[in-house]
């Protein structure tokens, strides 16, 4: 790891293509110890490749990604669990590591699915199943979380709830994170630093500058900038996952 | 005791079904069943290469496998047929070569029957030993790369984004199923092995609800089959391969009745 400036990964300027065409292009951007960094984009903007080039999982790559950690977890857009294949949330715990009972308990009461730990992974509804991923990502203690969509299919309590606790988990085990999130307004609290994608970087800074910026208007329309901004007017505390509030 | 060929048959069939149950629990989840048909298909092939130039017959199959299954990756890279074609392209045309050259070595009596098939009579010391060894040898790599193997069948980026060797592991794994199919092949023939692999796998897959589970009962059907379908290959003269699959099959329509209660119960 870089110890001057607690960089886990640094992405330099890089872009993938795939049949002749550029999925993502000229992208920057670099994550710290204990910073979340939150992509944003309409679809095909290429929020998923961006995270797929930071975790090297493409080769012929251009540009350069510097990685400094090896402890990663990761929890992708889609994941299918074949029906051959017999998997309960516990096995699916131990999928990259080997984790102790007691972790793999702290890490799903965290997340609010212990009860569903002797459950079959198929028979999970689509909120649960994200818990479950999400637990799992974190249980290994990772130096850099990379969160593909992490709360699709929880209903707005409960993804609000989540991202406060990823908040949470990046403040307790000092993390980076990388979260790649479809609307900007549920992790505006969230979140330290954004970058806003369409095939290249529209825009970057922290959410109050992305939001008031022209192109991300034009991007997502002048609603949902100003959506945003009501929101964050009306939200000046934060609510813990037991109930309570805290200002800010 | 090893003078009995029955023994001698039933020993390496035990030392087959304990690796054909975790090999062939990976080849029902990775969908692999036609790519184990097309390895052993080639091992037509390698038994007449062994033949005529007096070689070991299992390190011979064990070496055209994996050259199949190297050519069908570079076809995979280079061709655009789907790879289901290419498959029954090399499957068909290395059982259709190796018939050929049986058809051309007329020095050499062949039982081609046995070698489709299986016999029961053609298993004997040093066969054991290749089944036993070997069968050891696969089990033990087979655990070294459990972990990216599985975890890579459950989702192949979320093993490699999280440090570990997704291809690598495949590529083992490969080595291994032609490993055992050159073990195997004198047992259950050319023609049924990938049956072996997969028909205890499947009866193991009603029964469980966690990989361990599957494997150990995929072992379990293993070890009925052999004992069942041995014991009538002797009892009524059948061939030994289709004996073996055939108790498999019938053990896997037992373990459909387990499904159907478990269906049942949830309703």
């Amino acid at each position: 790891m870089s110890i001057e400036n607690n960089i886990l990964v640094k992405l330099n300027n890089v872009g993938f293509k795939q049949n002749q065409k550029w999925l993502v292009q000229g992208v920057s951007l670099q994550v710290e110890k204990g910073k979340i960094v939150t992509l944003i984009g309409p679809n095909g903007s290429g929020k998923s490749t961006t995270a797929k080039i930071a975790l090297g999982l493409f080769k012929n790559i251009e540009g350069q990604v510097e990685k400094f950690t090896n402890n990663i977890g990761y929890v992708p857009q889609k994941i299918s669990i074949d029906w051959t294949l017999p998997l309960r949330v516990r096995d699916f715990m131990l999928l990259t590591d080997n984790l102790t009972e007691d972790v793999i308990d702290e890490a799903l009461s965290l997340t609010g699915v212990i009860n569903l730990k002797d459950k079959s992974l198929g028979n999970l509804s689509g909120g649960e199943f994200q818990r479950v991923l999400l637990a799992r990502a974190i249980s290994k203690k990772p130096e850099l979380l990379v969160l593909d969509e992490p709360v699709q299919g929880v209903d707005f309590t409960g993804e609000i709830a989540l991202y406060e606790l990823i908040k949470e988990i990046s403040e307790k085990l000092n993390c980076g994170i990388l979260l790649i999130s479809h609307d900007l307004h549920t992790v505006m609290s969230a979140t330290d630093h954004v970058v806003c994608l369409n095939g290249h970087v529209c825009c970057s800074g922290s959410p109050k500058e992305v939001a008031k910026n022209n192109k991300y208007k034009a991007l997502f329309g002048e609603q949902a900038a100003q959506t945003l901004s009501i929101y964050e007017h009306k939200h000046d505390h934060v609510h813990s996952s037991d109930g309570d509030i805290k200002k800010n | 005791m090893f003078d009995d060929f029955f023994i001698r048959a039933l020993v390496a069939g035990i030392g087959i079904a304990f690796v054909a149950g975790p090999l062939g629990c990976f080849v029902v989840w990775r969908r692999l069943s036609y790519f184990g048909d097309t390895l052993a298909h080639s091992a037509l092939l390698g038994v007449t290469i062994a033949y005529s130039l007096e070689f070991n017959i299992a390190v011979s199959i064990f070496l055209i496998s994996s050259a199949i299954a190297l050519i069908l990756i570079q076809l995979q890279k280079k061709t655009n047929l789907p790879s289901d074609a290419l498959l029954g392209l090399l499957a068909h045309s290395s059982l259709a070569v190796g018939l050929v050259v049986i058809g051309f070595l007329t020095f050499i009596r062949f039982d081609i029957m046995g070698l489709l098939f299986g016999d029961i009579l053609a298993v004997n010391k040093r066969d054991l030993i290749t089944i036993w060894v070997g069968g050891a040898l696969i089990l033990l790599v087979l655990r070294l790369i459990w972990k990216p193997l599985f975890a890579s069948t459950v989702n192949y980026e979320l093993a490699q984004a999280e440090g570990l060797n997704p291809d690598r592991a495949k590529a083992i794994f490969t080595i291994l199923l032609a490993a055992i199919i050159a073990i195997s092949i004198k047992l259950v023939g050319v023609l049924l092995i990938t049956g072996m692999l997969i028909i205890p796998t499947a009866m193991a897959r009603n029964l469980s609800d966690n990989p361990r589970k599957m494997v150990i009962f995929a072992i379990i059907g293993g070890l009925l089959s052999v004992f069942i379908g041995l014991f009538s290959s002797l009892e009524f003269n059948t061939p030994s391969g289709p004996s073996i699959i055939a108790a498999a099959l019938v053990l896997f329509i037992f373990s459909l009745l387990k499904v159907k209660q478990t269906i049942q119960l949830k309703n």
